[in-house]
């Protein structure tokens, strides 16, 4: 019997081990845009910006030219970047504490602009990195370092909705929050990067992807017990879909 | 008819795969890989998997290749 391999790796992907935990939803977020780069044929003219957070170290992992920024100024590298080189597929891969909290002002204003870069926004409703603190997409009631007996609207405010507060600005072309919770959210998850990427190339203007991601480690919690919560506590507050597609298209 | 294959070196048993099999034909193996991980395994005598590759979908490390028989007919892409 001749047997054909359906999925593997993709060859944007570069065949190292991972520094992230067990579990965690970076790995599937960094194989799914690997997977849109390589359909989309762009690898030889796609640049990241890689955040402060556990993501810090993603050129070790996928076969771009890449820039570290600043925390939470990847948007505006990105900025110099595509607008120098328009030729260029330029995404920006952040985290809530990077992009939701010290970047929220170039998060904002390079939607404002429209500019023609692509966002991965990573929520994992904490700073993973450095040991689960409040993030501004923290939950209420949702215990972290910093919110030892949970978060309370009284002293910390309320969870910032990102993809909502983006998708009303006229230069964001194309938002959808997305999870990696169960195969039937990575396959729709995979859908909207595409859709994302397409909008950058075609010059529609700022395309964002919010992924709920698990953190099971600064959750503490076990990988399939993170998925749930996912499911569970987050997607109530944060609801999944498009929020927002390009007029012409879809 | 299916067959998944699954890399150690990437593998980092977080049992996440065993958990969206359908047909759960995946587990965590008693052994520790040379990553120091419960890798996970397929246990298939009956040969159960549909190549549906579920299991590589919600695979954070990329560490699982799922094979599916080839239809006779079909020529290749
Ligand atoms: C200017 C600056 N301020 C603070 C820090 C400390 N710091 C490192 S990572 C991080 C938060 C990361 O959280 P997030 O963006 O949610 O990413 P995650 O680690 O959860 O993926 C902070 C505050 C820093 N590196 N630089
Ligand atoms: S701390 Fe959380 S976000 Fe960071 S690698 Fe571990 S599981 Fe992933
Ligand atoms: S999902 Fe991937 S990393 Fe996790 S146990 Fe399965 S093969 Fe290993
Ligand atoms: S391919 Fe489908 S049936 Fe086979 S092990 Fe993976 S999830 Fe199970």
């Amino acid at each position: 019997m001749e047997m054909e391999m359906v999925s593997g790796r993709p060859k944007t992907l570069l065949p190292v081990p991972t520094h992230y935990c067990p579990g965690c939803g970076h790995g599937v977020i960094h194989r799914l845009v690997a997977e849109v780069i390589d359909g989309l044929g762009i690898r030889e003219k796609t640049v990241v910006v890689a955040p402060v957070g556990c993501a810090v170290l993603l050129y070790n992992y996928f076969d771009v030219d890449a820039y570290e920024a600043a925390h939470g100024r990847a948007p505006a590298i990105a900025t110099g970047c595509k607008r120098v080189n328009p030729e260029l597929v330029v995404f920006t891969y952040q985290g809530d504490g990077d992009f939701a909290a010290i970047g929220t002002a170039e998060a904002v204003h390079v939607a404002a602009r429209g500019e023609k870069i692509t966002t991965i926004f990573v929520n994992n409703a904490v700073y993973g990195m450095t040991g689960g603190q409040m993030a501004p997409t923290t939950l209420l009631g949702q215990k972290t370092t910093t919110t030892t007996s949970g978060r309370a609207s009284e002293t910390a405010g309320f969870p910032i909705r990102m993809s909502e507060m983006i998708a009303t600005l006229p230069g964001a072309a194309y938002v959808a929050r997305v999870s990696v919770s169960s195969p039937k959210n990575v396959a729709q998850a995979k859908m909207a990067v595409r859709k994302a990427f397409e909008t950058q190339i075609k010059g529609l203007g700022y395309s964002l992807v919010e992924f709920l991601s698990q953190c099971p480690t600064n959750w503490h919690m076990t990988p399939v017990e993170s998925v749930r919560w996912v499911e569970e506590q987050m997607v109530p507050y944060y609801p999944l879909g498009e929020l927002k597609v390009p007029k012409e298209e879809y | 008819m299916g067959k998944v294959v699954i890399d150690e070196e990437f593998c980092k048993g977080c049992t996440l795969c065993i958990n969206a099999c359908p047909q759960h034909l995946l587990r965590t193996a008693k052994r520790v890989s040379k990553t120091s991980y419960h890798p996970a395994e397929l246990v298939d005598p009956e040969g159960k998997c549909t190549g549906c590759g579920l299991c590589a979908l919600v695979c954070p490390d990329a560490a699982i290749q799922v094979y599916r028989e080839k239809k006779a007919g079909v020529k290749e892409k």
